[in-house]
């Protein structure tokens, strides 16, 4: 899956999961940038991502994640 | 199967456009209660339920009513982190018509919210607690081997528990919801564990038991999620990445069947427990349909693996009936075909005895749900309809939106499962009263009068987005065709039977008009479902010889467009009349009035009950419905005079 791909459903998960359609998705995107980005929406939307991609992720990984670039690239060595 | 809970799947799938749906429900005006209900009954994924509650409470907030929903206040104590699955709670609640309030104090603070009198939980007064605690909220140690402490341990929990009840009671008197406790996965001994006093497995077992008899004594109420925790097994229950990360004590992945069965119970403690199963015979109750294959073609025998699936419907049927559950019965079909396996089928473990209701005609079922209702008393809220056919259950939930229908899967192997995962007669207590009521209704009940039909039916057919497809015989179609030629037995005019060598005959004489019928809608293919025969009589009269439909696709007005098709045919072939006969059978009552409903005149008819019908050509106007037409493979004029 190439990241122009990922990018594409993650736009649609944080559509789901924030309940807003107006984030903009960029690998510099950071939790300080989106209303309603807590701890709790941040595990949700990683379940979210989770289950859309198939995928698992430990919570080390999920703690080491600094923008939306590093959840690309996790996905992405994954997926 | 752990998706059928997984995944709510007796609900049906969410709308593609659900975010939009929720969005718009902020601008209804006046009571938006029923817009919210309508939503909350489809199978709702965690993100879905979070959007959902946002939108009651943002609704709440701004003033807005939310009629005719039920209001509840809930406070929930737990020691794990409940912020995922309160706005599940919220939006599942909503779908048995409930507008949750939820209060909760902060992260674990159970025992200080219970026992204070003034606190946050019992200062707001809820009408219930929910002690969504888990295994680690108790004071448990391993005792092993020692009979005496593992049995002090268990009185210890059930002593902190007893406490919270009575602290609860004291501050606020509200119903205490008390959850069984999902046992660990990781076992000390392997199966001893279950068996050796003082292991984990041995004291929550104890305290289960235990915690089960103090509710049902005190008039709290049970909430068993360990029994639901090992029906979708308890591996994936208990998620550890999420325990570690923050203290979820199960698996993001049951959320939303955790919300349903909360919201069942408190449903239940509302009364809004369903107290009718309505069932559909042909296919549900049986495998087969009675009217073609007869009594000895319906399969219900035991051993034989379809007529057990459709006993375990029965035995299900009949195991809710004598807990208090009224039994009805509704069939397309004509009333003395139906009731014939339940007089003379030695396998039926259903007999007429056990049916309150019993509506067996070929008007539409919300038609007849209606009558039930009337006839029982009882609101189609407090009813269940269960039937293996799609559109039945789509045209049901449409019309009666109170009814509660559930999806079923292909395999009728998981009806009977698929039913009890539902819920819908969910009880918080069991009264020797509730063993008679099936019977009260029983003689209560005459048999149901049909006045009215429910509107709307057309602009459902609409909705199902038809297509029909006529072509004439052909080699693909022969078997199929043969096939229904010899089974149909009710919507058949003439029950004429043909062997495959004579239909291939008539798929090659041009002097014969021959159509196979096929039916697709939004649910899927119909496969073939109509075949026509008409051969030539005198001069420009077309014969009917055979007119049969499949009695799944009744009252979707096939029929009336299968004589536009034929009549379009009749221009190209000079044409001027169509006869038709009816020739009646102890099977094809159903079809009596077929030709009076197209318009045709009656010319003759015999002590045998045999008659005869005519059109002309010209001036036929023949109803439509609302369907695709697709008309493909026919000979061009041409070609007919050429050959």
């Amino acid at each position: 899956m190439d990241e122009q791909e990922i990018y594409e459903r993650l736009t649609k998960i944080f559509e789901d999961v924030f309940d807003e359609d107006a984030i903009k998705i960029t690998p510099e995107l950071t939790a300080k940038d989106v209303d309603g980005w807590d701890s709790l929406t941040h595990i949700r939307l990683m379940l979210t991502v989770e289950k859309a991609f198939k995928v698992k992720f430990s919570a080390s990984e999920i703690g080491k994640l600094e923008n939306v670039g590093d959840l690309v690239k996790l996905v992405k060595s994954r997926a | 199967m752990k998706s059928l809970y997984s995944e709510l799947e007796w609900l049906p799938r969410a709308p593609e456009d659900f975010s939009a749906r929720v969005k718009a429900l902020l601008s209804v005006e006046g009571k938006a209660g029923s817009e919210f209900q309508s939503l909350a009954l489809h199978a709702l994924d965690l993100n879905q339920l979070t959007k959902l509650a946002k939108a009651l409470v943002k609704a709440r907030s701004e003033g807005k009513s939310l009629e005719p929903l039920t209001q509840f206040r809930l406070a929930v104590l737990s020691n794990s982190t409940i912020d995922m699955i309160v706005p599940a709670l919220v939006a599942s609640a909503v779908r048995y018509g409930i507008a949750l309030e939820v209060i909760r104090p902060s992260y674990d603070q159970v025992a200080q919210e219970a026992l204070t009198p003034g606190s946050k939980v019992n200062s707001s007064k809820p009408d219930a607690v929910l002690f969504a605690l888990d295994y680690r909220a108790l004071p448990l140690r391993l005792s092993l081997g020692d009979t005496e402490a593992a049995a002090a341990s268990v009185q210890g929990a059930i002593g902190y528990i007893e406490a919270l009840r009575n602290g609860i009671k004291a501050g606020s008197n509200a119903v205490c919801i008390f959850q069984t406790f999902a046992p660990p996965v990781e076992t000390l001994f392997g199966s001893l564990d279950r068996a050796l006093p003082g292991t984990l497995r041995h004291l929550i077992d104890g305290i289960n038991r235990q915690l089960a008899e103090l509710a049902i004594g005190s008039g709290d109420v049970l909430l068993d999620v360990a029994a639901l925790a090992e029906t979708v097994g308890l591996a994936d229950w208990h998620n550890t990445p999420l325990w570690n990360l923050g203290k979820f004590s199960f698996s993001d992945e049951f959320i939303p069947l955790y919300g349903d069965h909360v919201s069942r119970t408190v449903a239940a403690l509302r009364g809004k427990s369903r107290k009718a199963l309505i069932l559909d015979l042909d296919n549900t109750v049986w495998g087969g349909v009675i009217g073609d294959d007869g009594l000895e073609g319906i399969q219900i025998a035991q051993g034989d693996a379809r007529g057990e699936a459709h006993l375990a419907v029965q035995r299900m049927a009949l195991d809710l009936r004598q807990r208090g559950i009224v039994l009805a019965v509704s069939s397309k079909n004509t009333d003395e075909v139906a009731r014939e396996p339940f007089e003379k089928h030695p396998e039926m473990l259903l007999k007429l005895d056990h049916i309150a209701v019993f509506q067996a005609n070929w008007n539409d079922k919300a038609t007849n749900i209606q009558a039930i209702a009337e006839e029982l008393s009882l609101g189609l809220d407090a009813m269940v309809f269960l039937d293996d056919n799609p559109v039945e259950r789509g045209l049901v939930r449409k019309l009666l939106p109170q009814m509660a229908v559930p999806e079923l899967p292909e395999e009728p192997d998981y009806y009977a499962r698929t039913l009890a995962a539902a819920g819908y007669f969910e009880a918080t207590a069991f009264a020797t009263e509730d063993l008679k009521r099936a019977g009260f209704y029983q003689d209560n009940a005459k048999r149901a009068s049909l006045q009215k039909q429910v509107d709307g039916v057309d602009a459902y057919l609409a909705s199902l987005d038809m297509t029909i497809t006529f072509q004439p015989f052909d080699a693909t179609g022969r078997a199929r065709i043969v096939q229904l030629i010899n089974k149909s037995n009710q919507y058949n005019l003439t029950t004429r039977r043909y062997t495959g060598p004579e239909i291939a005959e008539a798929e090659n004489d041009v002097a014969v008009f021959t159509l196979q019928v096929r039916l697709a809608d939004i649910f899927g293919d119909n496969g073939m479902i109509s075949v026509v025969i008409c051969r030539p009589g005198d001069a420009g009269v077309w014969e009917i010889d055979t007119w049969l439909m499949s009695c799944r696709v009744l009252g979707r007005k096939v029929e009336h467009m299968v004589l536009g098709e034929i009549l379009n045919h009749t221009h190209l072939a000079g044409i001027r009349k169509l006869v038709g006969m009816y020739r009646p059978t102890d099977r094809n009552k159903l079809v009596l009035d077929h030709y009076a409903r197209l318009g045709f005149a009656k010319v003759s008819e015999d002590e045998s009950g045999l008659t005869r019908w005519e059109l002309a050509v010209a001036g036929a106007k023949p109803e439509s419905a609302p369907m695709n037409v697709v008309s493909q493979g026919f000979a061009t004029a041409r070609e007919n005079i050429v050959a």
